[in-house]
């Protein structure tokens, strides 16, 4: 194995301070984010941030890497696209709950299914906030908010008990409030082979007056300080659904699966972009007498 | 000219699309060339399939109006189509099993070709054994080859290519079948043609989503993703099938939103990348070509139309959604919008597409349709050529520190910004959907800048004059001092050709003006064609006239009349001829159910709700109903022995179906 030259969290900083509330779980998220790359080293421009639209789906102005600041539910798509093409690079998606889990669901699902090299982290904060505090996939039963003023009448998604499902082969959840741990599950999320999803509790200190830092304070154990095993497929779905009075957090399940990049085919000459372009005279004749 | 065009019908799963590919290829070997169109549903099996070929000494552009000869699989199909053969024409079936009444034909001098398929194929069955009924189209296939006198050595090569992966036994079995049906016309028939120059120029037989693709191929594109949407499917398996060899990563996405923001991801990571779908994809797809637009990322999308709105007419054609590609996403941004022509447009339009959106970094979109993109027609080899022109445009690979800070969005003169390819030193940036400065920070919330804002926009905006430069500006075909110009886009072009030529012919000098660019649009040059033209046409394949919709908004000049079908059914040179004349003759439109159009109605009504047992017999019109509107009365026969068993009755005006009445 290559020796990692560590890099400082200065090297990813970015152009602009974050515009996020004071006290935002997302400002945790990005520093976290930030020092796993430093940790594994990566150059910044190696990593290739992508999210869709929403409070924490700004982050990729924030950090000092490539970037593609998509569309409201694409970034699965779009960050799928550009890794396709350069296999090369880090990617990391970065969004919230309403972004990944709503309107974007259907790409997540997928990208899990094809267990493609990318690392998701998901900031969930349980409400929309770009939007001043509408219920999202992922708001608790009954809670009041400017879309639910009786109560939310839906219950709300398991992210983890889905990825564990569809097809992701390291599925962690973490807490913006447990930062050290935050960063090495980030880092363990890039440096595995294959789909990481790390669902970030990430609490919305102006919209989301339920699941606050205290909240989860009182909640929240780590796995790893009950020597938990990720292996198990089984165990490590029901451990997915624990959650109320106390909530683990940690790497919940991981496993070694082919990845999509190592069965397409035109991937194995290397990354797309650094392949010659156009056909030879040779193989045009032989698409052409196909059809004679 | 000489040429013939043959007709094959039958049932989804008759295998009548590979004797259809077996006389296509045979006559595109022999420097002959051909134009299919096959007018099929949306069924696996059974319905009704219904495969033109038009045959030519020199090229052809179309599938044509005349019928000379009819391979008749099914009962149903010497029904419906033997009243359509030409004089000297000929009906080809099998009459172990079908029967051909001769009150059907209406054409002077039809031959019945009544093959005892049994007697035919005797010698056949003696040497291989028994043959499945599926073979006997390639008794079917020599009939025609003997009668039009085309030879058989061609599709005798066919079928050795065909099957030269089942072996010496197989080929020859299949040849002897095409020897048995080709000796047997020539015996006992009159041939329908004669005079072909056979010569061995070799052209493919090739459709026009395989040539969108092996263009993308050729063109450098590395990145394809789809959804399976009729009819952009085969550029798809097309992709698919050839992505090892051609080095394209294709990716079959889980809808059409993934489809073009994976597209678009490529796009920004440097590599060429391309996708498809028809008008239902597409509408979901647009707001990623606002993303393209706003992000300056280079994508090509194609727009395969079919019959709309929703899901439409799935395997019909229809010009009908230049109105949706135009207004594709929200907001104001640089885009072409091209729409070839024909084959040999389709390949160099989509080459050119890739070119484009490098140059000027944004989305390509080219509108196809279902005509051209699954019709197949020979084409000269040489238009397929490998070394295309690759112009990516200004790319940043390299960017020494000492060249100071990099600004992905600069504001230029051209409008253009040396685009960094992501993985590249001391270029990073952010591609974002919000509006940005030139160093890609958001100007949208955070920071508000209105100048920053209006200076972006003029960046983007300054390069649709340099591309609208950049593309040849549309020419009037035919002659200069005409009385009628027609106008058209996209796949009509063939016909249009061909009816100028005719209505020429007959007295009225016509020339045509096919619109290429949809977007930018060359209104300087369209004006002032249009305002030199006599009597302008627009003929388009949809119901409100959108290209000359377009037109009038872009110059300000309106069309004298406008010629419109939106049936799912591509025109033909006929129509556009007879509806020129009518138009010219400021007679009204006639929108009444004639009598093809009673009968193809009687039969959908016996598809439907009866079982095929009956059959259309007399049909006449009704003026004092009770209906309010004069009405079709169509007597329903039983299918063999032509008695009478039930009425249907029709509007002429409506065209509803007021009742059926089983006869007691």
């Amino acid at each position: 194995m290559a020796t990692v030259i560590e890099l400082p969290l200065e090297t990813y900083k970015g152009p602009v301070d974050p515009d996020w509330c004071p006290g935002c779980g997302d400002f945790g998220v990005l520093r976290s984010l930030q020092m796993a790359a430093g940790k594994l080293g990566v150059q910044p421009k190696d990593l290739m941030v992508v999210s869709g639209i929403g409070c924490s789906s700004n982050l990729p102005g924030f950090i000092h890497a490539y970037g593609i600041h998509s569309l409201h539910g694409r970034a699965v798509a779009v960050a799928t696209g550009a890794h396709l093409a350069n296999t090369d690079m880090k990617v990391v998606m970065t969004g919230g709950d309403g972004d990944g889990y709503g309107i974007g669901i259907g790409h997540f699902i997928h990208a899990m299914r094809r267990n493609l090299d990318v690392t998701y982290i998901v900031m969930d904060n349980q409400i929309y906030g770009l939007t001043t505090g509408q219920a999202s996939p992922t708001t608790t039963r009954g809670h009041k908010t400017k879309s639910t003023p009786k109560g939310n009448a839906e219950v709300p998604l398991n992210p983890v008990a889905m990825a564990i499902t569809a097809g992701a082969t390291y599925v962690a959840r973490g807490f913006s409030g447990e930062q050290k741990q935050l960063v090495e599950l980030i880092a363990g999320g890039m440096a595995h082979k294959g789909f990481a999803l790390i669902d970030v509790y990430s609490p919305c200190v102006t919209y989301n007056k339920i699941n606050t830092y205290p909240w989860f304070k009182e909640r929240v154990y780590k796995l790893e300080d009950e020597n938990w095993d990720p292996s198990d497929f089984s165990k490590s779905l029901t451990k997915s659904f624990e959650w109320g009075e106390k909530i683990p957090l940690g790497l919940i399940y991981k496993s070694e699966q082919t990845t999509y990049e190592e069965v397409e085919p035109v991937l194995q000459r290397g990354a797309l972009v650094k392949q010659p372009l156009g056909i030879s005279k040779e193989t045009m004749a032989e698409f052409i007498d196909e059809m004679i | 000219m000489l040429e013939v065009t043959v007709g094959i019908a039958g049932a989804a799963g008759d295998g009548l699309d590979k004797s259809g590919d077996t006389l296509a290829r045979a006559a595109g070997r022999n420097g002959l060339h051909v134009y299919a169109y096959n007018s099929y549903q949306s069924i696996i099996r059974g319905g009704h399939i219904w495969l033109r070929l038009r045959i030519g000494q020199e090229k052809v552009y179309n599938h044509g109006d005349k019928l000379t000869a009819v391979i008749a699989l099914n009962q149903d199909s010497i029904e419906r189509h033997a009243p359509e053969v030409n004089d000297g024409g000929c009906i080809i079936f099998n009459s172990d099993k079908l029967k051909c009444d001769p009150s059907l034909v209406k054409g002077k001098n039809v031959q019945l070709i009544a093959l005892p398929m049994n007697e035919v194929t005797k010698e056949v069955v003696a040497k291989h054994g028994p043959i499945q009924p599926i073979m006997q189209n390639t008794v079917a296939v020599g009939a025609v080859l003997g009668l039009t006198q085309m030879g058989i050595e061609g599709a005798a090569e066919v079928m050795k290519d065909t099957f030269s992966h089942k072996g010496e036994k197989v080929i020859d079995l299949n040849i002897s079948l095409l020897e048995a049906g080709y000796e047997y016309v020539k015996a006992n028939f009159k041939p329908i043609a004669e005079g072909w120059k056979l010569t061995n120029t070799r052209r493919p037989f090739v459709t026009g989503n395989e040539a969108i693709a092996m263009a993308a191929a050729a063109a450098g594109c590395k990145f394809y993703s789809a959804y399976p949407m009729t009819p952009a499917s085969t550029i798809l398996h097309w992709m698919a099938n050839h992505a090892e060899k051609a080095g394209i990563c294709v990716k079959q996405a889980e809808d059409e939103l993934s489809v073009i923001n994976m597209a678009v991801g490529a796009g920004i990571a440097g590599v060429r990348s391309m996708c498809a779908t028809a008008g239902g994809g597409f509408a979901l797809m647009t707001e990623a070509v606002g993303m393209a637009g706003i992000m300056e990322v280079p994508v090509v999308v194609v727009e395969v139309q079919r019959g709309g709105p929703s899901t439409g007419l799935p395997t019909k054609t229809e010009q009908a959604d230049l109105n949706q590609v135009y207004g594709a996403s929200q907001g104001e941004f640089p885009r072409l919008i091209v729409c070839p022509r024909d084959i040999p447009d389709a390949y160099e339009s989509t080459v050119e597409a890739f070119n484009m959106a490098d140059k000027f970094q944004m989305p390509a979109l080219i509108m196809s349709d279902l005509l051209l993109s699954e019709h197949p027609e020979t084409v000269d080899r040489e238009v397929f050529r490998h070394d295309v022109k690759i112009d990516r445009g200004e790319v940043v690979t390299e960017w020494p520190q000492e060249k100071g800070k990099y600004q992905r969005f600069k504001f230029t003169e051209s409008g253009i910004s040396p685009r960094a390819i992501p993985g590249t030193e001391n270029t990073l940036y952010v591609s974002g959907t919000d509006e940005h400065d030139e160093e890609s920070i958001l100007i949208s919330d955070m920071f508000t800048a209105a100048p920053m804002r209006r200076k972006g926009m003029e960046k983007r905006m300054r390069k649709v004059d340099n591309l609208l430069k950049a593309l040849p500006a549309p020419k009037l075909e035919g002659p200069a001092d005409a009385d009628v110009t027609l106008v058209g886009w996209g796949s009509t072009y063939g016909v249009i050709r061909e009816a100028a030529e005719l209505l020429t012919a007959a007295g009225t000098k016509t020339n045509y003006l096919i619109i290429k660019y949809i977007a930018p649009f060359h209104a300087k040059e369209v004006t002032e064609i249009l305002s030199k033209a006599k009597k302008k046409i627009s003929v388009e394949l949809n119901f409100t006239s959108q290209m000359a919709r377009h037109i009038k908004a872009e110059t300000g000049i309106s069309m004298d009349a406008h010629i419109n079908k939106y049936d799912g059914e591509p025109f033909e040179p006929a129509d556009v001829v007879n509806m020129v004349k009518n138009a010219l003759a400021k007679k009204p439109v006639d929108l009444n159910v004639s009598e093809d159009d009673v009968r193809e109605i009687a039969y959908h009504y016996l598809r439907t709700h009866y079982a095929e047992k009956l059959r259309p017999g007399k049909m006449t019109i009704e003026e004092k109903n009770g209906r309010g509107e004069p009405t079709w009365k169509v007597e329903l026969v039983e299918r063999t022995t032509g008695k009478k068993e039930a009425e249907l009755v029709v509007g002429v005006q409506t065209g509803s179906t007021y009742s059926f009445e089983k006869l007691s």
